[in-house]
């Protein structure tokens, strides 16, 4: 369990970048933090890691108070996606993904098997093994710095805007993978995006910020959703654009989802038995006839 | 003896009897390079650990610059002359020369080695939990090698051109050449002491820029 109580940060130079903070996270729970730029989400998941001490107020992790503990043993046990891939240049993608067990003292032969299978399951391509990160695009990089967040197998994970240089299709592909490690190994993941459909596909909980680290509201989606508490909430969720109040209309004889402004939003499943291959053809025999 | 003292030094340095013996050429020279190597190890000693704290910690830069300014602008001779009168005749008042002379280079070269590193690659590692020792020496200086080993070409190039001032208060090196060229008024063998002189600083100052070349970092400039 990750516990803040009336966090407060002040930076040097007088930003106060998080005003009073309080949130439990639990075990085995995976908490999306969403909010503005500068609202605060890097300075609150740093504090969990000790990279930030808070001014004042504390952080907590399964009842011991951070500060309590070595912060060079705590930042090994903690997997941390940094929101700038943060590899070491001078390290190929193998040696930056092995980093922290190396360090933890894993023998690098196991490391860097593990850290194969890692690549395999964020998408990277094995022949990337042995290139140095300049030599990546952005969205590769991000996804060895997933690697090496998941390589020492941590229980907790924090992913800060861990996808957001990835393309559409492999970004769906992360979360999916993402969904499967948070079901199988129930680690306690701290999230933070800028994508709310992300924060709401990944997070039990997901806390939208206003700047200082205010918590505008923090519940389920569902809970955001059925009752966004405010109009930053609303906006935010993009309930007030009429981005999630969606009905049904009849197009070409199919059902198709459209938002209050008459976007398309999707269409709803065929019922009945007929595959979706049968489906997506018809749909386009329909298309070619009309 | 022709007219021209440039070719006479020439004709010097071709004649057999200067490359043997105890004042040859070849032993000469390894005294010399001695001296710088001396000079120059001692004063990373003192030189190198500072500079790594300072550019790890940012702590003391200022007094670091400062100190490394003031070491710069003492004239050497001068500095050879007032040690000799201070510790006598021989070769400790050039070593200590030499290792002022070192300082600045080196000091520099170590704290902008470390300085290199982008602040956000140094936070990355210590996110990932490597302790201040292995972010310095795992990070910082394989990325900032170049410069450090820069240092150390500096700092030779300058100890190997100054080290001729030891032959001045008695010891041996490229230097006795041309000191003793200049109390007999012998021009030849004084010049083809200074091109002697000359060729170590090309040699020592080519080999270092290879070895700065070879300490770069992989990746980093990899494109
Ligand atoms: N090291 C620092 N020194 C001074 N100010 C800082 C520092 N880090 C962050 N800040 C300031 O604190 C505030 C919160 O920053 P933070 O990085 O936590 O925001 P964020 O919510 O992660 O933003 P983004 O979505 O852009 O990543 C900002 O105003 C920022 O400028
Ligand atoms: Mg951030």
């Amino acid at each position: 369990m990750i516990g803040f109580e009336n966090v407060r940060k002040e930076y040097p130079g007088g930003t106060l970048a998080v005003q009073d903070f309080s949130l439990e996270i639990a075990s085995h729970e995976s908490v999306v933090l969403v909010g503005t730029s500068g609202s605060g989400k890097t300075t609150l998941m740093r504090m969990i890691n000790r990279m930030v001490d808070p001014t004042s107020g504390r952080v907590h992790i399964d009842g011991d108070d951070v500060t309590s503990l070595d912060p060079v043993q705590l930042r090994r046990s903690i997997g941390y996606v940094m929101q700038a891939s943060g590899l070491l240049p001078h390290r190929t993608v193998l040696d930056n993904i092995t980093t922290v067990p190396v360090l933890r003292g894993t023998a690098k032969r196991e490391a860097r098997t593990h850290a194969h299978e890692l690549m395999e399951i964020v998408g990277l391509d094995a022949a990337l093994a042995e290139r140095y990160p300049s030599q990546l695009s952005g969205g590769q990089q991000q996804r060895v710095g997933v690697a090496r967040g998941l390589a020492a197998d941590p229980n907790i994970l924090l992913m800060d805007e861990p996808f957001g240089a990835v393309d559409p299709i492999v970004r769906a592909e992360l979360q999916r993978e993402l969904q499967h490690l948070q079901r199988d190994l129930r680690k306690t993941i701290v999230f933070v995006t800028h994508d709310i459909d992300e924060a709401f596909l990944l997070g039990d909980r997901v806390a939208i910020l206003r700047p200082g680290g205010i918590i505008a509201q923090v519940g389920t989606p569902q809970e955001i959703l059925a009752d966004p508490a405010d109009d930053f909430v609303s906006s935010f969720v993009g309930a007030d654009r009429g981005a999630r109040t969606l009905h049904v209309e009849r197009v070409d004889g199919r059902d198709v989802v459209v938002d209050a402004d008459g976007r398309p939003a999707g269409v709803l499943a065929a019922s009945g038995d007929r595959s979706a291959g049968e489906g997506a053809a018809d749909g386009r025999t329909r298309e070619r006839s009309s | 003896m022709t007219g021209s003292p440039f070719l006479d030094s020439l004709r010097w340095l071709g004649d057999s009897a200067h490359w043997t013996g105890p004042g040859g050429i070849p032993l000469r020279t390894l005294e010399h390079l001695g001296y710088t190597a001396l000079g120059v190890l001692v004063a990373a000693l003192l030189a190198v650990p500072i500079g790594l704290y300072v550019g790890h910690s940012g702590r003391g830069k200022g007094v670091a610059v400062a100190a490394a300014g003031a070491a710069r602008a003492l004239p050497t001779l001068g500095l050879v002359t007032l040690f000799a009168l201070l510790v006598g005749i021989g070769l400790t008042a050039p070593l200590l020369s030499f290792v002022i002379l070192a300082i600045p280079s080196l000091l520099a070269g170590a704290y902008s080695a470390v300085e290199s590193a982008e602040p956000a690659t140094v936070d990355a590692a210590r996110a990932q939990g490597m302790t201040e020792w292995q972010i310095l020496t795992r990070v910082e200086l394989p990325l900032g090698m170049p410069l450090l080993v820069g240092g150390f070409r500096g700092a030779t190039v300058q100890v190997v051109a100054t080290a001729m001032l030891a032959a001045y208060v008695g010891s041996g090196g490229l230097g006795r050449y041309i000191f003793q060229g200049l109390g007999s008024q012998n021009y030849p063998q004084m010049i083809a002491g200074s091109l002697l002189v000359i060729a170590l600083a090309l040699v020592l100052d080519l080999t270092l820029l290879l070895a700065q070349r070879l300490t770069a970092p992989p990746g980093v400039r990899a494109s």
